[in-house]
């Protein structure tokens, strides 16, 4: 992939600034008519998205109290990944972006949303609501383009040290909550320095999340594990292998949203003086989706509709599969590519591309490009 | 004791840690929402209807309730089409009810979301938000001697919750609602007239008018010696208010409002809510109260009309002005003003932290 700008045939040199003005269009008037449509149906699906979590993982918990018995295990084992997953994806990422602000519950809003993760809510709200959804799949601006590790785009410079970015990204796949954690603080850039690890800020972003992991480790690893007695050491097993299960899915589903093939990267001077509907356009481009059933949709917290969630970040998320026809409609009707594949070929073409981009770029590679790209229309 | 203190503390302290980065009220609400004494719910018990237009709740409060004075209101927080409104009503029932139940009756509001809503959904087993209760519209705890209530439709229900809780050896209620069928609580008020508890004088304004303050003079003599207690629409209030002071009498009329007395616009502008990152064009001179929950902005309330000082917040910058006289006050950068949200709105750009 090459950043749009570069591309020998740009995919949107069809379109006019009219036409990008009209998407604009077309999209405020669905987002207006979803935030005039919110409503009791809404507010149910979230409370019992919420009540199915605490059950399942009261359940699980209780179930792993005799964890030292293999059937418990498993049960308790898969049950309590679920939970964690959902609490994530489904509540956690959803609440955080202010998709639930509307219902006035101060118990579920993004201000006082606590998830079960080692990054502290409101760190995480910075990098991603405010970074990430902003400066999407901008080389440079968009930190989530590799988390500042990896190589995942043909414009970013090689290093030798990309060479070992399969493995950075299996290791960061198993422990990803802590690479969360890692990413919001910004501690590669802000180790580089004395200055910055000095500064007070950072110390106290280090701070706040050592005191988190410590209460979230403490919780799986001493606790649970101490309440269960002689299923002590299952109960440390069951927790790190839910929490491994949670790690591995969520960053699955996070690299099939914009790393597989047939999503566009953009120059950073191409954003300046973006308006609404150059806006709306880079996120329609720079997403993609998965596709797959109610469960996938809910297990993925509607991450699956990662174009739609790009595009309307904090509209409901049991709204996006509503209006997803509607926006593929619409990436018809202007001839632009709605990416969208099951997931195992999704994140099997995320993989190919970091093992692809651990090389250094192939002088021949640019015109190998151009043929590789999905055709114009709806993938 | 220190010890078990200690004790019970570290325990609770483990179950905290067990379920961080909830708090164990969160597994606890799925089951018992009613334990739970930091946030105060109410289960509706019973739904009695009272005429065509209001509607008795009665409600088992949470653990955590205060018990109230005759007089007071509480606040309900309403799930209306999914979002949560808060509402005042005056509490109908005696404090010291055996089985720790309160009431309060609520009556349709022309346009008005919550009472409509609660008309025609609520149902036992509903679960509301619940304030402690508060309000100063009460008696005495000394026998007052001679007192006059003068209410008017729902303006009723903080009396009707006075005189279910005490007898007052003297007492003369003038209550006026548009028609006989209108009147709340009619069969009560009759009984209590019957057995001398009350004087009731009751006017079907529909028929008979408007009560004006002369109808007043002839209908209670003795009007200028009686305490008075009054509640009911704000023009009812005002003229009654301007008759009392007239008499020269304005300390012995204590009023209770509904709704503020506005009298002022504001001029509009963008509203910013600092730590939450929202921004909002108020356009509409509507309250910065308003203005920040319609942008989902978590906005303390609490009477919404200028009395209760729970809606306060520091305005940093910016214009906001007073809709109960028009008054203006500003914050300059480095300002920290704090400013009533519910009966302020924005006179040009403002930013408030929250």
């Amino acid at each position: 992939m090459t950043t749009l700008q570069r591309k020998p045939v740009n995919p949107v040199g069809h379109l006019t600034a009219e036409d990008v003005e009209a998407i604009g269009r077309e999209l405020d008037a669905i987002r207006d008519e979803v935030i005039t449509s919110r409503g009791e149906r809404d507010a149910a699906y979230i409370r019992r998205v919420i009540k199915v979590q605490r059950w399942l993982e009261l359940g699980s918990r209780g179930v792993l109290l005799f964890s030292i018995l293999p059937p418990a295990w498993l049960v308790g084992t898969a049950g309590l990944s679920v939970a964690k997953i959902l609490e994530n994806m489904e509540i956690g990422h959803n609440v955080m972006h202010g998709q639930w602000d509307w219902m006035r519950d101060p118990k579920i809003h993004s201000t006082t949303w606590e998830w079960d993760n080692a990054s502290p809510s409101e760190q995480w709200k910075h990098s991603h609501n405010e970074l990430h959804h902003t400066y999407t799949n901008v080389i440079g601006r968009d930190n989530d383009l590799g988390y500042g590790i990896m190589r995942v785009d043909e414009d970013q410079r090689w290093h030798p040290i990309h060479l070992g970015q399969p493995l950075w990204n299996f290791v960061n796949a198993c422990f990803f909550e802590y690479g969360i954690a890692a990413y919001d603080l910004e501690l590669g850039k802000n180790l580089a320095t004395k200055k910055r690890r000095k500064s007070p800020q950072f110390k106290a972003g280090v701070k706040q999340v050592l005191r988190k992991i410590g209460r979230q480790v403490t919780k799986d690893y001493v606790l649970h594990p101490l309440l269960s007695g002689p299923s002590f050491l299952h109960t440390i097993a069951a927790n790190a292998t839910a929490n491994l299960v949670r790690n591995l899915w969520t960053h699955s589903v996070i690299m099939c949203g914009h790393f597989p093939k047939g999503v566009e990267t953009f120059e950073k001077t191409s954003i300046e003086g973006e308006t609404r509907g150059e806006w709306y356009l880079r996120q329609m481009l720079g997403s993609a989706n998965i596709s797959g059933g109610r469960l996938m949709h809910i297990m993925t917290g509607n991450l699956s509709f990662q174009i739609e969630h790009h595009l309307f970040p904090d509209l409901p998320s049991n709204r996006y599969q509503e209006i997803a026809p509607r926006i593929q409609d619409l990436f018809q009707r202007y001839g632009l590519s709605y990416t969208s594949g099951p997931m195992p070929k999704q994140v099997g073409s995320a993989w190919a591309k970091v093992f692809r981009l651990a090389l250094p770029n192939r002088r021949t590679a640019l015109p190998a490009v151009a043929p590789e790209r999905e055709p114009v229309g709806v993938a | 004791m220190a010890a078990t203190q200690a004790l019970r503390a570290g325990a609770w302290r483990v179950v905290e840690l067990l379920t961080t980065p909830l708090v164990p009220a969160d597994y606890l609400d799925v089951v018992a929402p009613l334990r739970n004494r930091e946030v105060l719910r109410a289960k509706v018990v019973a739904v009695h209807p009272e005429t065509d237009r209001a509607v008795t709740l009665t409600l088992r409060p949470g653990r955590g309730w205060r018990r109230h004075e005759p007089g007071q209101y509480l606040r309900l927080g309403v799930d209306v089409d999914g979002v949560r409104l808060w509402r005042a009503y005056s509490l109908t029932s005696a404090p010291h009810r055996p089985d720790g139940l309160l009431t309060v009756t609520v009556t349709a509001v022309d346009g008005g979301a919550v009472s409509r809503h609660l008309l025609a959904k609520a149902r036992p087993g509903m679960l509301l938000g619940l304030e402690r209760p508060a309000g100063d519209f009460t008696l005495p705890a000394q026998d007052p001697g001679k007192v006059l209530f003068v209410t008017a439709g729902s303006g009723l229900t903080p009396v009707m919750g006075i005189l279910r809780s005490r007898s007052l050896s003297d007492a003369v209620l003038v209550h006026s609602a548009p028609t006989e069928n209108d009147v709340l609580f009619r069969d009560e008020l009759r009984a209590l007239a019957r057995e001398k508890s009350i004087q009731l004088v009751e006017r079907h304004t529909r028929a008979d008018g408007r009560m004006q303050p002369s109808d007043l003079e002839t209908a209670v003599p003795d009007l200028a010696e009686r305490h008075t207690w009054a509640c009911g629409p704000n023009a009812m209030l005002d003229e009654l208010t301007g008759h009392w002071a007239g008499l020269g009498k304005a300390g012995q009329l204590h009023v209770e409002r509904f709704r503020p007395a506005v009298t002022a616009t504001g001029d509009g502008g963008t509203v910013t809510f600092l730590r939450s990152g929202k921004a909002v064009e108020s356009t509409d001179g509507a309250p910065l109260l308003e203005a920040g929950e319609a942008a989902g902005v978590l906005m303390p309330s609490g009477c919404r009309m200028g009395i209760c000082f729970s809606c306060v917040l520091p305005l940093r910058e910016g214009a906001v002005r007073d809709l109960r006289d028009g008054r203006l006050t500003t914050a300059t950068e480095g300002d920290n003003v704090l400013v009533q949200t519910c009966i302020s709105a924005a006179a040009g750009p403002c930013r408030l932290e929250i």
